[in-house]
């Protein structure tokens, strides 16, 4: 058996941790590699060995059968290794030829670059591939999912015959992601071998020839993709059995909790990024936005949370009017928030845990008097809830930053929750979580309908949208342009929405009631 | 992860070696160039030493030295902690000099409604002087750094301007303030052989005490953090980051102007037409430094740069020039600034030690 990368038995430790102990992978030639785990399983670090930013402490590494040592990822290049990064590295203002010969420039006469010649070539690149990137394109002005065609070209353009994808599909829409496996396959018609860091399920079991399972720093194994299921592959990854339907019992919707009219609102270069929108949210319901991130989401969440001004309309709470209040005044009216963003929002990080817990309550009784903070209760309460809620941390006293990112997320939605708001917005709660975690937050959300709050859910996941939403309201271009039920749509209909096209009888219907 | 939180649980140890290293490099390569230069660095360092420690009146003379330094370190610290550079600590040591001086002389009241009024007053001047860049900061985002070195040189010429026009007729310095506004104490002096030692030294412990307990304890503190850490989820917790900015910027000027009023009131009694700047709120910004913007930090920092300052006035008897301190301070402040090289060499030394 020809195997073109070989991670044999390697071992990687760091002060207190084995983020890698005894893993082995191999790489056939012309197959897609899936590499499974939850997060900080130790996916990256084992990516990261390979491609030359650390040394393994045991193991050895082949490349085409030969013993190599990559001490950097130059060595990793020229034995043909490409990564494709989860965040992008482009120059926006320069165009995808200039971004691809970046750092290795062909040099014409006198030290001028050749941009006509590697313009050729990377064309040549594109359509052998059936990338359809065009090379003279400035990078601001293509979307993600071209950008991310531009990272590939990079690797190739570099000589790459092993392509690693960290993550790929996460920035993208459905259509882009089925577009992207279709670039996969051909890959490696053409001969590359390909793998695949994800945690995502559906996307090994559609596009992956074998599987080799991380779970906590250790290797679980390989398996053949077609020879086993979802179920399988996700007890797996977790060490236990997951479920993935979330069960739910039917929303019982009751008042209007969130009634938003004729909403208006900027982004910072004044131009309007939510036009005329439209939505209820009622008592006791999920109402999920699906839609491409950049359609006015972010926007809309952080006028209704008091972040942002809006420009004209209304946003009502309770039958109160909160448009324009400050966030602690929306806070006080009973706002929960569990921000999109948890490192810029959700968290002073260099805070410890506990101290975080009380972020928007430390001005109240019984955390503080007469402004003196009683750290007593706060961390009898922090102590409450990173129990409550599963925060796996060393004590309440550690940083927040030492944390993982789902501990992070669970301990926001532990304070977010606890303070038992009317309406709660989860924007994107389950952005770059594993399996147990999203599960797990997904039954907190649907625990809080049930208990009859209102919940409006962003996400950019349909199959989170899918799953928990009682209610789906299609964002594009900065209005509410579809309301669907779960039951009666499906990932078609809805990618074809979030892009911008009508469908008969729910392209029009402007107002969810 | 377990990576990360073994490199916070060696913060604290990495957070008190550095300053003593730094301290401990300066010192050698201060050694060195006395030696290059042909003085004896042994002979050097014990005029170091007997020029701030040799009797009473020299050590009262030391902690003298040390009060302002402390009221000025404590000022940049402040800011530091809410994410703010503070560099007109120097033109709010003016103003609350100024301010209190003025008081002192031109009211009359027994002492225990003229001297708290007369500090009162200076501190109240540091205030105002760090507030018009803070409301600027957090109304315009104009960057405080800029404002904050042209607030210095209004503090200067406007201070030397009301000394000549308004408080005297056309002289260099003021009279004497009254002595019901002189923070000076017989005791004090006596027992030290008539140095300039007042009772100061007390405020400025007690601002440290103050200091530690508003970041630490209260909910002004974890604001003020919060807003320094992050700005943003400070603003989505619903605090207000603005008026934490002009806050933060008026306390730091508080602090910076009673270090201006422990001159005014305690040192000199006098306020005088200056031709540059008197250094105290530049060499608060080391102070803050050194003492990693921690309130016992900046005591103990504040004590080793007024020690060194003191001592430095001895050095010629051992043909060493003063200025071969300034030399020693500025190398201990780029060991502190680059402290990354400390860290690092440190961290490798554990891992070969292993």
């Amino acid at each position: 058996m020809e195997y073109v990368i070989e991670m044999l038995n390697i071992r990687k430790e760091f002060p207190g941790i084995v983020a890698n102990d005894n893993i082995t992978v191999q790489l056939k030639k012309g197959e897609i590699h899936a590499l499974l785990g939850e997060n900080g399983a130790g996916k990256s670090t084992l990516m990261n060995v390979l491609f030359g930013l650390y040394q393994p402490e045991a193991g050895e590494i082949r490349v085409n059968g030969e013993k190599v040592k990559i001490t950097n990822p130059n060595v990793a290049n020229n034995l043909g290794i490409g990564m494709v990064h989860q965040h992008f590295m482009l120059v926006e203002p320069f165009t995808v030829t200039q971004n691809i010969i970046l750092g290795s420039e062909p040099k014409g006469k006198f030290g001028s670059v050749n941009i006509k010649e590697a313009e050729k070539e990377i064309r040549e690149i594109s359509d052998r591939y059936g990338l359809k990137v065009d090379p003279s394109a400035k990078i601001r002005d293509i979307s993600v999912g071209m950008q991310q065609r531009v990272e590939i070209l990079k690797t190739l353009y570099r000589g790459a015959e092993v392509l690693i994808f960290d993550e790929p599909t996460a920035v993208l829409t459905p259509q882009e992601i089925n577009e992207l496996m279709d670039i996969m396959r051909s890959l490696v018609k053409e001969g590359k071998s390909i793998i695949l860091i994800t945690h995502k399920l559906k996307e090994i079991m559609e596009v992956c020839d074998r599987c080799t399972v991380i779970r906590k720093g250790k290797g679980i194994g390989t398996v053949v993709v077609k020879d086993t299921n979802p179920d399988e592959l996700a007890s797996l990854m977790v060490g236990r059995e997951v479920n993935f339907k979330t069960d739910k019992k039917p929303a019982e919707p009751k008042e209007v909790v969130l009634h938003i009219e004729d909403l208006f609102v900027q982004d910072v270069r004044k131009i309007d990024l939510v036009k005329g929108l439209n939505l209820d949210v009622r008592a006791g319901e999920i109402v999920g936005i699906a839609g491409v991130d950049g359609n006015g989401q972010s926007e809309l969440i952080e006028a209704i949370t008091g972040l942002r001004k809006s420009r004209s309309g209304k946003i009502m709470l309770n039958d109160k009017n909160i448009t324009n209040l400050s966030p602690r005044n929306v806070t006080k009216s009973g706002l929960g928030h569990i921000p999109q963003d948890r490192h810029k929002y959700g968290l002073v990080l260099d805070y410890p845990i506990g101290a975080n817990m009380v972020l928007q309550t430390y001005y109240q009784k019984p955390f503080s008097k007469v402004s003196v903070l009683n750290y007593k209760e706060i961390y009898k309460k922090a102590k409450e809830l990173i129990e409550e809620y599963d925060v796996r941390t060393p004590s309440e006293y550690t940083p927040a930053r030492a944390l993982s990112g789902g501990n992070q997320q669970k301990a926001i939605i532990g304070r977010e929750i606890d303070r038992s708001p009317d309406l709660l917005i989860a924007a994107q709660p389950t952005r770059g979580l594993d399996v147990g975690a999203i599960e797990f937050i997904h039954k907190k959300l649907i625990e809080e309908r049930d208990k009859g709050k209102a919940i409006l859910l962003v996400s950019f996941e349909l199959d989170e949208i899918m799953n928990v939403s009682d209610r789906i309201a299609v964002m594009f271009d900065g209005k509410i342009v579809a309301n669907l039920t779960p039951t009666e749509t499906n990932e078609q209909e809805l990618g074809l929405l979030m892009a911008g096209s009508t469908i008969n009888g729910a392209g029009d219907s402007n107002d969810i009631k | 992860m377990g990576q990360v939180i073994q490199m916070t649980s060696n913060n604290r140890l990495f957070g008190i070696l550095v300053p003593i290293i730094s301290v401990l490099l300066g010192l050698l390569v201060g050694a060195l160039i006395m030696l290059v230069s042909g003085h004896n660095p042994i002979e050097g360092y014990t005029a170091l030493w007997n020029g701030a420690f040799y009797d009473a009146f020299t050590i009262g003379e030391t902690i003298r030295r040390i009060t302002p330094l402390i009221l000025t370190g404590l000022a940049i610290a402040f800011a530091f902690r809410t994410g703010l550079f503070n560099i007109g600590a120097e033109g709010q040591v003016i103003v609350g000099w100024l301010a209190a001086v003025w008081v002192g002389i031109a009211i009359e009241a027994p002492m225990i409604i003229h001297l708290p009024l007369a500090i009162i007053a200076g501190a109240l001047a540091g205030g105002i002087w760090g507030f018009i860049p803070g409301i600027l900061k957090a109304k315009l985002g104009v960057h405080e750094v800029i404002v904050t070195i042209m607030m210095n040189y209004i503090a200067l010429f406007v201070s030397n301007e009301i000394v000549r026009s308004v408080l005297t007729e056309h002289k260099t310095t003021t009279e004497k303030i009254a002595s019901s506004a002189s923070l000076g104490s017989e005791w004090l002096q006596s027992i030290t052989f008539y140095s300039r030692l007042h009772y100061g030294i007390l405020i400025a412990l007690f601002a440290a005490a103050v200091m530690w307990f508003v970041i630490n304890r209260t909910t002004v503190g974890y604001e003020l953090k919060a807003v320094g850490f992050n700005r943003h989820a400070s603003k989505y917790a619903g605090m207000n980051v603005s008026k934490n900015i002009v806050l933060s910027m008026v306390i730091s000027g508080v602090f910076a102007g009673l270090a201006g009023v422990m001159e005014g009131l305690g040192t000199y009694g006098t306020v005088s037409v200056i031709s540059g700047f008197t250094n105290l709120g530049f060499d608060g910004i080391a102070v803050a430094l050194l003492g990693a913007n921690n309130p016992l930090g900046v005591v103990l920092a504040a004590i080793l740069f007024g020690v060194l300052k003191e001592g430095a006035g001895e050095m010629p008897s051992a043909g060493v020039p003063t200025e071969l301190v300034d030399i020693i301070i500025a190398i201990i402040i780029f060991f502190v600034a680059s402290s990354y090289i400390i860290r690092w060499t440190l961290t490798r030394f554990k891992k070969e030690g292993k």
